[in-house]
């Protein structure tokens, strides 16, 4: 058993940029879930969209990078459009129900056959990403002993980390502005704001935009962070573990998504590394019949969906949540 | 008219040789000609590589000595892109090198397949190459004939094909409302209780080595048990506590990861069939085809959809279901058991669900994903036809079946074809967002 790879492994995943992806997933889902109430089960879509938007203007079109940057943000506002409109004006479960047959319906459609010219097919994109890289400043990676990352991910954490700083200060001064007390009497009384004359559609809409292109901006940087976009990585697993992962920091903090991501990446890569090393080699810790290391790469995720289900059953809030800010009911 | 014909595929790498089966068409000539010349891999591949045979099985009339399907290109590639191709020799065979051992992408370039063959199932599979160990992996593709037909009866198959799906996902959809409507949680676990239903049938089928039918309806047994055991241990007390709609619809996801895992975990990824009724000779209706057991899907679906539904408006304990779902609290003030009758709920819920899975193991095949590929349907038709309400999942339920199957004559990407599904849910939800047979509730 080799501990130090093992602690590579977790706090490499935890700072590194996968979950920034899944901090930059989780900030958004924060605005729709935790501050207003949306039950937005989508993400995957919005972020399927920056990361597309990004690709196929840049790949397909053979425009610039910027410009497939600029797209891949306007992506998601659109598709927030175009869903809030039928369904912010019905119940929360069906908002759920629509938005994920919607990110299914993109990611079936981006990964289709009868699409490959224009999204790649089941292969995806890739060479979009060479401006990304010559404005690498890093010439090598960095070892600290107990984590270590290549310099093209150095790069991506410099920017990636800057990203969610800006975002975490955009949510934290909105929230504290009168738009965002609106958005969380919202999520608390529907009736109650609506009778006080505010335009609840409205702040619901502005509300999906926000939390929608945040998980765009997170969608684009998947693409560049790992230079290729490929359908089967935004499934609907994707918007479950970015709601994990805001659960499990708590949902309505500001810092909640950030430090849940860290967690759920630091528990994924570090129960990963731990079964993996426990099942391989001439004579592993868990003998064969008991479990072979196809099986120890599944482990962590009945972890994780145990770990969900505890944390949603005896700890709702999280772990820097307050208990009274998702007391929400969507009945 | 449609022939359901199997190309075998296997891919053969030392020890390992891997299963499939998909399609092809042209009823007249068994064996079908390539629709480029095929140019076959003469150079010698020396080392590891994966080893394609495409067989064609002719919907299992083949027998033991399929012909061989030349002329197909195969690709191969892992997580970093494409390491290489070949094209299917005179033997149906494609032989591409690979570096060594881990996991790989086996793709079928559906373009190059010889005329009426198609595949309308995955067109790649995944395949792990460990050297030593030998192991043999299945998986299905499944196949539909493109053959010349009249548009009408093109159209008719597709509907006839659609109840069948539609039938199948009502019975799931019926446990989903039942559940929905009597607790008001939308359980995102659903679908593994359909996968529960079919590899359950599998063990008691292939590992206990019982009749299918047996088997199914021990399965079915299990789960309602597996539904009694559910709210007992984890929804009861979560009721009790008063945990939010939206904290429970969370759980459920939590809970389907789980099970899903576990699936996956002792039943593998393949792709595996029960020992009976897999592959059978479709009788001729006239306008469309249907085997036995399709018929027999049908039938077990149509009749238990009947009693079902009669149960709940005319028993006792259907009236009870009906007045908990419509006001628990008064309900329980007019001295019914509540929490006995949400536990017959989920008893009754979960094996419908397990019903669904079994049908749909004997239709097609068993994985562990089935039930969740199968979820987002399920959903749909629920919602289409009214949240909660019983005879709106079973409509929405075959709405969505036929416009699945039907889709792809009018325009839908025959390999998406649930997207077409999916969108005529959202444009339905825009004109009646309470679905077809739900009640207008004002909300906003």
């Amino acid at each position: 058993m080799d501990f130090a790879s093992i602690i590579d492994a977790a706090f490499s995943n935890a700072f590194g940029p996968q979950a920034i992806v899944f901090a930059l997933a989780a900030i958004g889902l924060n605005i729709h879930f935790g501050y207003t109430g949306l039950l937005n089960f989508g993400q995957a879509g919005f972020m399927a969209v920056g990361a597309y938007g990004l690709a196929v203007t840049v790949v397909k079109g053979d425009m610039p990078f910027w410009v497939g940057i600029l797209v891949g943000c306007l992506m998601p506002i659109l598709l927030a459009l175009v869903l809030g409109v039928p369904t912010l004006r019905l119940r929360a479960d069906y908002l759920a129900i629509v938005t994920i047959a919607a990110a299914e319906i993109l990611r079936l459609v981006f990964g289709s056959v009868e699409m490959k010219s224009v999204f790649g097919g089941s292969n995806g994109l890739t060479g979009y990403n060479e401006v990304w890289n010559s404005l690498n400043p890093y010439s090598s990676g960095l070892d600290l002993g107990f984590a270590s990352w290549g310099k093209n991910d150095l790069w991506s954490m410099t920017v990636g980390w800057t990203l969610v700083a800006l975002f975490c200060l955009l949510t934290w001064a909105l929230m504290r502005s009168p738009w965002g007390r609106v958005l969380r009497s919202i999520r608390e009384d529907e009736d109650a704001v609506r009778s006080l004359g505010k335009n609840v559609f409205s702040y619901k809409m502005q509300a999906l935009i926000l939390g929608g292109f945040i998980g765009g901006v997170g969608g684009m940087f998947y693409a560049v962070k790992q230079a290729s976009v490929v359908p089967s990585d935004y499934s609907t697993n994707l918007t479950f573990f970015a709601y994990t992962a805001l659960l499990l920091g708590g949902a309505a903090r500001v810092l909640g998504p950030v430090v849940g991501s860290m967690i759920f990446w630091f528990l994924i890569s570090g129960l990963g590394e731990f079964f993996s090393q426990a099942t391989s080699g001439v004579d592993p810790l868990f003998p064969n019949w008991f479990m072979t290391d196809i099986q120890a790469s599944l482990v962590r995720y009945i972890l994780m969906g145990l770990g969900l289900m505890l944390l949603m059953i005896f700890r709702p809030q999280g772990i820097f949540g307050d208990r009274r800010e998702i007391a929400i009911d969507g009945r | 008219m449609r022939l359901p014909i199997a190309v075998l595929i296997s891919a053969i790498f030392g020890g390992i040789a891997f299963l499939a089966s998909p399609a092809l068409a042209d009823t007249t000539s068994p064996t079908p000609t390539p629709s480029a010349s095929p140019t076959v891999n003469s150079e010698p591949v020396t080392g590891p590589a994966i080893r394609v045979r495409l067989l064609d099985q002719q919907g299992g009339k083949a027998g033991d000595n399929p012909p061989p399907v030349p002329g197909v290109t195969v690709t191969v590639s892992d997580s970093d892109g494409e390491i290489g191709s070949a094209v299917s020799n005179d033997m149906g065979v494609a032989v591409i090198a690979i570096p060594g051992t881990g996991r790989y992408r086996v793709t079928i370039d559906e373009d190059t397949l010889p005329a009426g063959v198609k595949l309308t199932g995955k067109q790649s599979l995944s395949v792990q190459v460990n050297l030593g160990t030998g192991a043999n992996v299945a998986f299905p593709l499944n196949g539909k004939v493109v053959k010349v037909t009249p548009f009408s009866e093109r159209l008719v198959d597709g509907i006839v094909g659609g109840i069948k799906y539609g039938l199948i996902i009502a019975l799931a959809a019926l446990g989903l409302s039942l559940v929905f409507g009597t607790t008001g949680l939308t359980n995102f676990a659903q679908g593994e209780l359909v996968t529960f239903g079919a590899i359950t049938a599998y063990i008691f089928n292939v590992i206990v080595g019982m009749p299918v039918i047996v088997a199914g309806i021990l399965a079915v047994i299990a789960g309602g048990l597996f539904g009694w055991a559910q709210d007992r241990g984890l929804w009861r007390p979560l009721r009790h506590r008063g945990t939010g709609i939206i904290a429970m619809m969370i759980v459920s996801i939590g809970f389907g990861l789980v099970l899903r895992n576990l699936f996956q975990y002792f039943f593998t990824a393949n792709t595996k069939s029960f020992n009976q009724y897999t592959s059978q000779r479709a009788h001729d209706f006239g306008m469309f085809d249907l085997t036995d057991k399709e018929i027999g899907i049908y039938v077990i679906a149509v009749a238990t959809i009947g009693i079902v539904t009669f149960g709940l408006a005319k028993t006792r304990l259907g009236k009870a279901m009906r007045a908990v779902s419509d006001n628990p609290a008064l309900s329980a003030s007019s001295g019914m058991k509540v929490d006995g009758v949400i536990s017959s709920v989920w008893i009754l819920g979960t094996a419908l669900s397990a019903l669904a899975g079994v049908l749909l193991a004997v239709n097609s095949q068993i994985n562990f994903m089935m039930g969740y590929q199968l979820l987002l349907m399920i959903f749909a038709a629920t919602t289409l036809g009214g949240l909660g309400t019983i005879w709106g999942a079973v409509w929405g339920s075959l709405i969505i079946g036929v416009i699945t199957e039907v889709g792809p004559l009018f325009g839908v990407p025959s390999s998406i074809k649930e997207v077409g599904a999916l969108v005529v849910l959202i444009l339905i939800l825009l004109i009646r967002p309470q679905g077809i047979l739900g009640h207008a509730q004002r909300v906003g």
